[in-house]
């Protein structure tokens, strides 16, 4: 039986810079890369060397902590740069596309016919199995685990994010079979999760559990869908799978293919040029977005959890668009004292409250300086889960895992308290907290 | 843009290695108050809601405001001037050097806590710099100002580790402090009066042996009646309460509860009849507006740090203080006053009053791992 869920809590951060819904096909980038960096909890080791040939598909590196675990290029061509950070750290592998496109023969099996290990191995194989996240903890699901359930959000809830369903109109297909290849991997059942009043196609998928839900942002998020379909307790595996993920593998199977072409979308104030794009996995934001100009932001996701990208790199493979928006490294007189007609601001001290159609053009200026706790009561206004956000964030300052674990570690990733990071007047860096005490969980469990 | 380059071209000085260097927290502090900073989001959310500590402590001290302009006022009106303005002048003038005492005392040493410790300067000490002087009866001396603020700030939040790690509402402590410590400077029939040789009792001592007040509900109400600066005028306190609950500044649970605590018990002891203190005896509405029990309840009892941070938390919290105010004053005849007792007791009681509400959820999320297996 499917469900409507209404959730309460959340808020819809008004953003200037939505895009129109109009698809353009990008040009073949110079260059794409891969980057170990996308993931939590990867330890590179390459595979490959620069000036080595490869095919979309084949192998780039593998993670130390688990060898079956591959990362596979986008593109056939050529390892045109292995880039490193400090410390030697691995940051990405460049890849400089051939003219003709071919990729690697994977053994692709038929879902329906096929055994559970079968499909495991064609998708490590394909590399797609990295873009399936494990929870607790949000790291790529680990091979042999049984999760108890799989979930997939059919919808992004986040400022400007795309709207899947005319991101995802052409792949109705490609999703089925993918959702039906999901359906193998585990015993439980496969959630498809769509947003009430914007269902589209996701109502006639086949082979899942189907709800809906209502609600402010943070309702798209997976993990929000887990919490009130089957919350995750201790012990409990789930796997989660982004639905633009779920056609490509879809597609691999009906087609024989790795195709890692997919839709994003360009947003945000800065941008120029705001619409939905066709391109391939990992490729340059300048094939993108062409070149971007001085004191712009680029982000791989959404203002609120995706990833800083320089003007020159690449899209996060995670990443179901790029938002440009300004850079806030200016001074302001008084700013704390002033009515600030501009900014937003979900407190009445301001005056957002008066125009709430009103569209803001934010920049990234911290607006203030980090505090420790004080107000209360307001970050569980915009997490719709039974998690005391403050008691959980303060377990993790103190590493006290048994704590970290009863408060709810495991059913939260940094996501969900992007929007309690973003209201916070003391500009606790509550993301980064929760990793951090997400990795100590990880290291010492 | 004039001031933003005076600003940089002194900020080395008082850089890390620059010649007054040792000042660098202090800098900060006056260069944030004077410039939002420049500084950008590095991890996590990219985009940032503007509100910040500062306009929120701003936003309490907005809320104090018009009880410390009718503060002012009623310096003056209780010494005997009737006129609006030169009442009000009389009272400035009087509360002026409290003011200044209690803020330059508490920011010196908040100022040197934070270079010590080389943290950003907190902006918690604006509200409890501006409440200290506005709890004081007015005659009270300087020095024991000074000598409380001292002792609250140190050992009521700095050996706490400063502001947001306190378990005691720093105002009060240092009412506390000073109540405890010089009692005949804090309490009597005398101290209420700015002038000299002025003595009555306040509507709450006057409550509390005869079960009458020689003024009317309404008076009461204004708050022309003598008593601590900023607590009598239960109509100022209500403004304030009012910018509180609509910025949301303030938890509205709390404040709610408190005067429903408050109304409860003060109803409950009528109906019984208790014959320790006569308030009893007078209605039981008359709790909320004499005495400090609205200012209390508006901006003590509300303050996030010290009292509880859960929701249900927060019901429990601010009813028990509202009751145990009420307790206080009718079955204690040493203090008639007893909102700050109930409040500091009640500060000391959150967190316990939140492990509770906290094992609660704990409890729900184990109870999860038995259904499933």
């Amino acid at each position: 039986m499917s469900k409507n869920i209404k959730l309460r809590k959340g808020l819809d951060i008004n953003l200037a810079g939505k895009a129109e819904a109009r698809l353009e096909v990008a040009p073949m980038a110079k260059s794409y890369a891969v980057s170990p960096l996308d993931y939590e909890n990867v330890t590179p080791k390459l595979l490959v060397k620069v000036g080595d040939k490869v095919e979309a598909g084949s192998a780039l590196f593998f993670d130390k902590n688990n060898p079956r675990i591959l990362f596979t290029s986008p593109v056939s061509g050529e390892v045109a740069a292995i880039n490193r950070g400090e410390k030697r750290k691995l940051l990405n592998i460049a890849v400089t596309p051939d003219q003709e496109q071919v990729a690697k023969a994977i053994k692709v099996v038929d879902p329906a016919k096929a055994e559970r290990s079968e499909i495991v191995e064609m998708l490590l194989e394909s590399g797609l199995w990295t873009r399936i996240v494990e929870r607790p903890f949000g790291v790529i699901a680990n091979p042999d685990a049984a999760p108890k359930a799989i979930f997939v959000s059919a919808f992004d809830s986040a400022p400007l994010a795309p709207d899947y369903n005319f991101m995802l109109k052409e792949e109705k297909a490609a999703i089925d079979a993918g959702m039906a290849l999901l359906g193998r991997l585990t015993e439980g059942k496969v959630y498809l999760s769509a947003r009430k009043g914007a269902e589209g196609f996701m109502s006639d998928v086949k082979g899942v559990e189907y709800n809906t839900f209502e609600g402010k942002h943070p309702a798209g998020n997976v993990g929000v869908q887990i919490h009130h379909l089957d919350r995750i307790a201790k012990g409990d595996i789930v796997w989660t799978v982004n639905i633009q993920d779920v056609a490509i593998m879809g597609r691999l199977v009906l087609t024989g293919k790795l195709d890692m072409s997919k839709t994003i979308v360009v947003a945000g104030s800065e941008a120029e040029n705001r619409c939905y794009k066709r391109i391939i996995s990992g490729a340059a934001i300048e094939s993108i977005v062409g070149a971007v100009k001085e004191n712009v932001r680029v982000i791989s996701g959404n203002v609120l959890t995706g990833r800083t990208t320089a003007a020159d790199g690449y899209i996060s493979a995670d990443a179901n668009m790029l938002t440009l928006i300004p850079e806030g490294n200016v001074y302001e007189l008084l700013g704390w004292a002033m009515p600030r007609f501009h900014r937003f601001s979900v407190s009445r001290a301001y005056f957002s409250w008066l125009c709430p159609k009103k569209q803001y053009k934010l920049d990234t200026n911290l607006n203030g300086g980090e505090r420790p706790f004080v107000v209360t009561g307001l970050y569980e206004n915009y997490l719709p889960m039974d998690v005391y956000v403050s008691y959980l964030l303060k377990a993790c300052l103190v590493k006290d895992l048994d704590k970290m674990e009863n408060l709810g570690l495991y059913e939260v990733l940094p996501e969900d308290l992007a929007l309690c990071e973003f209201v916070d007047p003391s500009k606790i860096e509550m993301q980064q907290i929760l990793r951090d005490g997400i990795n100590l969980m990880i290291k010492e469990s | 843009m004039g001031l933003r380059q005076i600003v940089d071209k002194i900020k080395p000085t008082f850089s890390e290695g620059g010649k007054l260097g040792f000042l660098h927290s202090t800098f900060e502090g006056f260069e944030t108050f004077l410039f939002v900073p420049n500084t950008t989001t590095q991890r996590g959310a990219h985009i940032r809601d503007c509100n910040d500590i500062k306009r929120v402590m701003i936003v309490v001290v907005l809320a104090l405001v018009p009880a410390l302009l009718f503060g002012m006022y009623n310096i003056g009106y209780q010494s005997g001037i009737e006129e609006i303005l030169p009442a009000f002048w009389f009272g400035f003038l009087k509360m002026l050097p409290m003011i200044i005492v209690s803020y330059v005392t508490g920011l010196a040493i908040e100022f040197a806590f934070a270079q010590k410790r080389k943290h950003e300067i907190n902006e918690g000490f604006l509200v409890s710099g501006l409440l200290i002087p506005m709890i004081m009866p007015i005659s009270v001396p300087l020095w024991i100002v000074a000598l409380s603020t001292a002792f609250a700030v140190i050992i009521g939040k700095e050996v706490f580790g400063g502001t947001g790690m306190n378990v005691f509402n720093p105002a009060l402590l240092a009412r506390a402090f000073a109540f405890f410590a010089y009692t005949p400077k804090m309490s009597g029939e005398a101290v209420w009066y700015a002038a000299d040789g002025q003595t009555g009792a306040t509507a709450l001592e006057q409550l509390a042996t005869t079960g009458e007040m020689k003024w009317s509900v309404m008076e009461a109400f204004i708050g022309r009646i003598p008593g601590s600066v900023g607590e009598t005028s239960t109509a100022a306190i209500l403004i304030g309460a009012a910018i509180l609950l609509f910025t949301g500044v303030a938890s509205w649970r709390i404040m709610l509860s408190v005067f429903a605590g408050g109304l409860a018990f003060a109803y409950l002891f009528q109906a019984v009849g208790v014959d320790i203190t006569m308030i009893d005896d007078a209605p039981a509405y008359y709790h909320l507006l004499v005495g400090g029990f609205a200012f209390g309840a508006v901006f003590m009892a509300t303050d996030p740090v010290t009292s509880a941070q859960t929701n249900c938390g927060k019901w429990i919290y601010g009813f028990m203080v509202g009751a145990l105010a009420v307790i206080i004053r009718v079955i204690n005849p040493a203090y008639p006053e007893g909102m700050m007792l109930s409040i500091l007791f009640m500060n000391a009681l959150a967190p316990l009053i939140d492990y509770f509400v906290v094992e609660r959820n704990i409890a729900r999320r184990k109870k999860l791992i038995k259904n499933v297996k």
